[in-house]
């Protein structure tokens, strides 16, 4: 527990020393107060919920998370720490623990950072909190997938930019794959089973019950699921480079 | 303390590291040497536990690397090729994370990171980015690294490498001094560091051992090891070389050079030759400019015994 903390703090430093962290912190604050107010028309559907700003993320995340994280690993490959790293007593779990915990808490950072959200809705009417914080928890949790997603790519390579456009690729599918638009065209000519197994594996429809506020254990298994599979396929990547 | 079995890795068809063994107890200080691309670095990343070896196995202060990998790599301070850091940190908070990640903590770790900062004279740039180092601070820093939880066993790839002559002989130094109770493999291939520093020296070359022995052991093996330099004034290689004919201690003799009157010629004994070479020179009235025996030089066991590049066969 300690060597992952270890790990996490070091990794959490390393974001917050340079300008990358304030940068992402910025734009991640603009853009979402930009798609709730302008494009979401947050004022004018006059209710007192956050669904204008929920329905963003997924959108977001797609281009920022792999941003955060395309560095974890990538970094470490360019470098060559990976060598000074892994004759450590630290095992491979322990390492991707440490480094996915700490890009995730800086996720969590930023995204508690739009709390200022929260606060106008409760100015302005009576907003269901358990809905609020159920949509925070969605939000937080997709997070997590995609990040789990650009851990897998930036082992995959030393660059940065593939790491991240690998991540953009495979985390664009998992949306687009439950996303209404493409399921209603896929609907029309793919078999039922098709159409299930991509509603199944899209992160739109398991995210859409925390936005309603309704926590469904499958969803959260969903995420999690996502989340230890792509970690998981990290760890072997990272001990296939050492074969 | 390090045992190496049998130790293979192949990458594909080529193969890196071909059957190596040997080990090194503590007090040693073994020297690997190698032409580049030897297999040098592949080897001491299986020793560090870096790397997964096709075959053989390594045991570090008893402890198997791959079985047993978190005990012995803590007894184990390695400093891998071109000291790798995390360029975001400085000198001291990189140093502070390699403490915290060996176990370190309270005033343990306050004297621990204190002594490697002063064996390794960081004081100067102990808040300074690791980015901004100059290459002999990276270097000393990332060593800095490798001996702050005091290992039993150091594994330093090329630790002078980019230094310049004052940091290496200090460098040197330190291993030497560490050398009495650790165990330490370092590599290198500027020989006369191997005469400076190591206990023992094993040569390598296409991943196999080629020579293992002490400095002066190997250099024993030098194509001119133990043969006579002799300078000559006043007297030619037409006459020297009459007169020599007559010695039964003399298994050979070469001219080097005829310059200016001044003859230097190479001789190979075949036993005790120096008291008749005396005699015949004082009888001759030869006038010896200068007379010596050649200890052998590292440098030519090297060459001798190690394939240039140019004449490797070509990888398949």
């Amino acid at each position: 527990m300690k060597t992952i903390w270890t790990i996490a703090r070091r990794e959490l430093g390393a974001y917050f020393s340079s300008p990358v962290a304030y940068v992402f912190i910025v734009i991640f604050l603009l853009l979402t107060g930009f798609f709730s107010f302008m494009v979401g028309r947050f004022f004018e559907r006059g209710s007192a919920d956050l669904l204008a700003f929920f329905v963003w993320h997924p959108w977001l995340y797609l281009f920022l998370v792999p941003a955060v994280g395309m560095r974890l690993w990538s970094e470490e490959l360019r470098l060559g720490t990976m060598e000074l790293l892994f004759t450590m007593p630290v095992t491979t779990w322990q390492a991707i623990l440490g480094k996915f915990l700490a890009s995730w808490l800086f996720l969590l950072i930023a995204l508690l950072l739009t709390f200022p959200m929260v606060a106008t809705v409760e100015y302005l009417g009576h907003p269901d909190l358990g809905r609020i914080i159920s949509g925070y928890g969605g939000s937080f949790l997709m997070a997590g997938a995609f990040l789990a997603i650009t851990c897998m790519t930036s082992s995959i390579t030393r660059n940065q930019v593939v790491s991240f456009i690998l991540s953009v690729v495979i985390c664009l599918f998992l949306i687009l794959c439950s996303w209404p638009p493409v399921t209603d065209f896929v609907v029309n000519w793919a078999p039922a089973w098709i159409v299930d197994l991509l509603a199944g594996i899209g992160v739109m429809t398991h995210y859409e019950g925390f936005q309603r506020g309704v926590i469904d254990t499958r969803d959260l298994i969903f995420f999690l699921s996502v989340i230890v599979f792509f970690l998981f396929t990290t760890s072997v990547l990272l001990r296939a480079r050492r074969a | 303390m390090i045992t190496v079995e049998k130790l293979t890795k192949s990458f594909g068809p080529k193969l890196a590291v071909d059957n190596l063994s040997f080990s090194v107890e503590k007090g040693e200080v073994l020297g690997f040497l190698g032409p580049n691309g030897a297999g040098k670095s592949t080897s001491m990343r299986m020793i560090t536990g870096f790397l997964a070896p096709t075959d053989g196995k390594v045991t570090v202060c008893g402890f198997d690397v791959i079985e047993q990998p978190l005990k012995s790599r803590r007894r184990i301070g390695y400093l891998p090729e071109n000291a790798p850091m995390y360029s975001d940190m400085s000198v001291f908070g990189f140093l502070r994370f390699c403490a915290d990640l060996r176990g370190l903590s309270g005033s343990a770790k306050h004297q621990a990171l204190d002594r490697a900062v002063q064996r390794c004279f960081l004081e100067p740039v102990l808040h300074q980015s690791v980015d901004t180092l100059s290459k002999g601070y990276r270097h000393r820093t990332c060593l800095a690294q490798a001996i702050v939880h005091d290992p039993e066993v150091l594994v330093l790839d090329e630790p002078t490498d980019g230094l310049d002559p004052n940091q290496k002989h200090e460098v040197r130094a330190l291993i030497r001094e560490m050398g009495r109770d650790k165990a330490i493999i370092f590599s290198t291939h500027i020989l006369e560091e191997v005469e400076a520093a190591c206990t023992r020296a094993i040569i390598i070359d296409r991943g196999k051992i080629v020579a293992n022995g002490t400095p002066n052991e190997l250099k024993t093996q030098a194509p001119h090891a133990g043969t006579v330099v002799l300078g000559l004034e006043g007297a030619g290689w037409s006459t020297v070389q009459k007169e020599l004919g007559a010695l039964h201690s003399l298994e050979r003799a070469e001219l080097i050079s005829e310059t200016n009157g001044k003859t230097t010629i190479r001789l190979q004994p075949r036993e005790n030759l120096l008291p008749e070479l005396l005699a015949l020179a004082q009888r001759q009235n030869w006038q010896i400019a200068h007379l010596n025996v050649d200890e052998g030089r590292l440098d030519d066991v090297f060459r001798s015994i190690t394939l240039p590049d140019t004449e490797r066969p070509s990888d398949k």
